[in-house]
């Protein structure tokens, strides 16, 4: 049965994200945009002590909406908030009961600790195939040598924290893309080093960081999934499985920082007395108008589409098609909102007095992080035709 | 619970009606556009299956299903895949019963109701839409005044099977509200005019009719003298418009996929380009977006919520997409996407007219 309704369960705890987007976020996000690179200790702790809440895991579809509301309030805080992030998602999706409580146990006791995800290299973004760095396998240990570039919480994970990092090596270069796999490293390793801090457009609560390993040793259990390099693309295979819970999550933060400029550019309008004349026919509305309805249909169809994505994880579908729809719609949608948001408001928008530049700023990373809107159109794409990556390049 | 899983009932609709679009409208769609008329077999098999009387209460000879805006979207889009025309036929009776179902006296229902479950399609219709380009329909030019009866005064374009209807419920400005009111076949003042040459919908009759003193006892305003939620139903039409324009457009996409995946060019298909297959990535992603809105809008209908904004959102969105997506499939074909060989350049007419066609379909 189609159905569109949240418990009252569900709805109270996207409620208690919302407040504290509203109460803790907001205030201080103009302040950390500002003071790039400085901590925002008081956000870490209370999002810390608050861990149980679940405000940052981003499972199902209550979890993407928390993640939604959170980022209403700051996409970058939002992403500054310890906890499992990418890396822990890839472990939870990929790893063994045993590498859960591993990896996995310490993100519930102690100080904050972050998880990050080392995939981009300097040579290579989207195709991750061609990545170059190494894991040689060494008795009872792996090596890993290389260079991972934007790796989003390297700094806190691995410097501030007793965190963990998951890294894209390849065990067998001959094999191409099925010699591809993961490996967890826990911060503190030696030979794992944080080389650069990022400056970046937007989300700069958010740390992103060069990370290199020279010679750097883990324990061989740490792979995750198996070792042995078989069928052409198994391997590869289970590297993108994480996708179809990272790509609707990244939907879902695009959302918020979307939303946050719709609701902001309502007050605006509503504060000069207009209200939108939904029901009128398009030659009747002014061109304010039928801009405002055009950004939030955009807005509701995409959001609508994330939750499915998400529905379909959850209920034990298969979404791999549906997640990459989901998040080169958002991505594309939060794009063009935030910056007609930025236009629609002239001075008001441009000005760094106000959010909107912020928004606009903030949202274009989810055009590119997870698989640029490209990337996902392809995918999609291939999904369509039924197409191989040979078919449709 | 939340759910995007259509319930047993929905599919099995779904099913049937996917059936009859492939096996029978799709046989003939493209000769009835050039024609300019529907075969009334087609039209009598669609009605066979029971499915538009329905909704009407056993009481009053239907079968007595609990009517749903969701559903019958599920159902308009199954039939527009198959064709719009042909659609638009078919689920005509409703507009004549589902106002009257939802919102009629009981004297309206007792009349009206029965006289449309027979064996055989009756036409109903709705005049609704007014030949000029700012076309309001919170602001109707044609008037009803009550002096004992009612007197209807304008102009109404776009009214499917006007001939045909045994009775045509015309939308008009009673002070300062929009109501309805029900005009049967050949009430004096009710002039039909000629049959309407559009861009698009070619094998849909629509007429053109002028109410010219057009007087109507004064218990046949829907709803007697309390009217009838008009908001309601003009969101009914507006989901009906949206999932018809999913349908369609989803028909294109289908289309000009499975085509650009057996033409070749330069030794490849040229679906293996991504210039060609980003176009139908983003029709797919477009369809689905637009069936998700109108689904929401559709669901908080049925749930008797005023649910006028997310109606009106799901349908901008969907006239929007769908101009989009039916000119991607004839971008797509190329130069046999514009003869008329192939139906995509039928579906992308047909898909401009989306935006006016409020009132020409209700679920």
């Amino acid at each position: 049965m189609i159905d569109f309704e949240l418990t009252a369960e569900e709805k109270a705890k996207i409620q208690e994200a919302h407040a504290v987007a509203e109460k803790k976020f907001r205030p201080v996000s103009r302040y950390y945009d500002e003071h790039e690179h400085e901590e925002p200790q008081e956000i870490i702790d209370f999002m810390w002590e608050n861990r149980g809440k679940g405000f940052v895991t981003g499972l199902g579809v209550v979890g993407a909406l928390m993640v939604e509301e959170l980022c209403w309030g700051d996409a970058g805080l939002y992403l500054a908030s310890p906890g499992p992030g990418l890396g822990g998602a890839a472990v939870f999706a990929a790893g063994t009961k045993e590498q859960w409580g591993k990896f996995l146990a310490r993100f519930n006791e102690g100080k904050p600790k972050w998880g990050a995800m080392a995939m981009t290299e300097p040579g290579c973004g989207s195709d991750t195939s061609a990545i170059q760095a190494t894991a040689t396998r060494d008795g009872d240990y792996w090596v890993l040598n290389g260079e991972k570039i934007f790796v989003t919480m390297g700094h806190r994970a691995l410097d501030l924290s007793e965190g963990i990092i998951v890294v894209w090596a390849s065990v067998d270069k001959s094999a191409g893309r099925a010699g591809m796999k993961s490996f967890v490293v826990e911060a503190g390793t030696p030979g794992m080093k944080v080389e650069k801090k990022e400056k970046k457009l937007g989300i700069k609560a958010s740390d992103t960081v060069t990370v290199t390993f020279d010679n750097c040793r883990i324990p061989f259990s740490n792979i995750l999934g198996k070792a042995e390099v078989k069928s052409k693309t198994e391997g590869f295979k289970g590297a993108m499985a994480t996708f179809d819970v990272t790509r609707p999550m990244v939907a879902a933060q695009a959302l918020g920082v979307t939303r946050a400029a719709l609701d902001m550019l309502r007050d605006e309008i509503d504060k000069r007395g207009i209200k939108i004349r939904y029901e009128l026919p398009r030659s009747k509305q002014t061109a304010l108008e039928r801009d405002f309805i055009e950004m939030e249909a955009n807005w509701r169809a995409a959001h609508l589409l994330m939750i499915r994505a998400m529905w379909q994880l959850g209920s034990g579908q298969s979404n791999a098609l549906e997640a990459s729809m989901s998040k080169a719609k958002a991505g594309r949608a939060a794009t063009l909102i935030t910056q007609r948001a930025v236009e629609l408001m002239g001075p008001l928008g441009y000005s760094r007095k106000n959010l909107f530049e912020k928004f606009m700023r903030d949202a274009k990373i989810n055009d590119i992080f997870e698989g640029t809107g490209q990337i996902n159109t392809l995918v999609v794409a291939r999904r369509l035709l039924d197409y191989t990556r040979d078919q449709l390049k | 619970m939340l759910s995007f899983s259509p319930s047993e009932e929905q599919q099995m609709i779904v099913n049937t009606v996917k059936q009859f679009a492939n096996d029978v409208m799709r046989k003939k769609f493209r000769e009835c556009d050039e024609e300019g008329q529907i075969p009334d077999e087609i039209i009598n098999t669609a009605w066979d299956l029971g499915l538009v009387v329905s909704c009407i209460p056993e009481d009053y000879g239907g079968a007595g299903w609990e009517h749903s805006a969701l559903t019958g979207t599920l159902l308009a889009e199954e039939l527009a895949w198959g064709d719009l025309s042909m659609a638009m036929h078919i689920l005509s009776p409703w507009l004549g019963i589902l106002p009257i179902v939802e919102m009629g006296t009981e004297e309206q229902k007792k009349k009206y109701l029965p006289s449309v479950c027979g064996g055989k399609f009756t036409a109903a219709s709705a005049a609704f839409v007014e030949p000029k380009y700012d076309f309001d329909c919170n602001d109707f030019d044609t008037v009803a005044k009550k002096s004992g009866d009612y007197t209807l005064n304008g102009d109404k374009c776009y009214v499917p099977l006007a001939p045909d209807a045994a009775f045509t419920l015309v939308y008009a400005k009673e002070g300062n509200s929009s109501q309805c009111f029900i005009v049967d076949r050949g009430t004096k003042g009710f002039n039909i005019g000629e049959c309407e040459k559009n861009m698009g919908i070619k094998a849909l009759g629509t007429y053109e009719v002028s109410l010219k003193d057009c007087k109507i006892p004064a218990d046949k305003k829907l709803g007697g003298d309390r009217g009838c939620d008009f908001k309601r139903l003009a969101n009914l039409s507006r989901v009906a418009l949206a999932a018809l324009a999913v349908g369609l457009a989803r028909g294109a996409f289908e289309f000009s996929r499975d085509y650009a995946k057996d033409r070749h060019a330069f030794g490849d298909p040229i679906a293996s380009r991504q210039a060609i297959a980003f176009m139908l990535a983003d029709m797919a992603i477009e369809i689905d977006a637009a069936r998700l809105l109108n689904w929401e809008a559709a669901w908080l209908l049925d749930k008797k919520e005023e649910a006028t904004r997310e109606c009106c959102l799901a349908k901008t969105y969907a006239d929007n997409m769908v101009m989009q997506c039916t000119d991607y499939g004839v971008q797509v074909m190329g130069g046999h996407g514009y003869i008329r060989d192939n139906p995509v350049e039928m579906w992308f007419r047909n898909g401009r007219g989306f935006v006016t066609f409020t009132g020409l379909a209700i679920v």
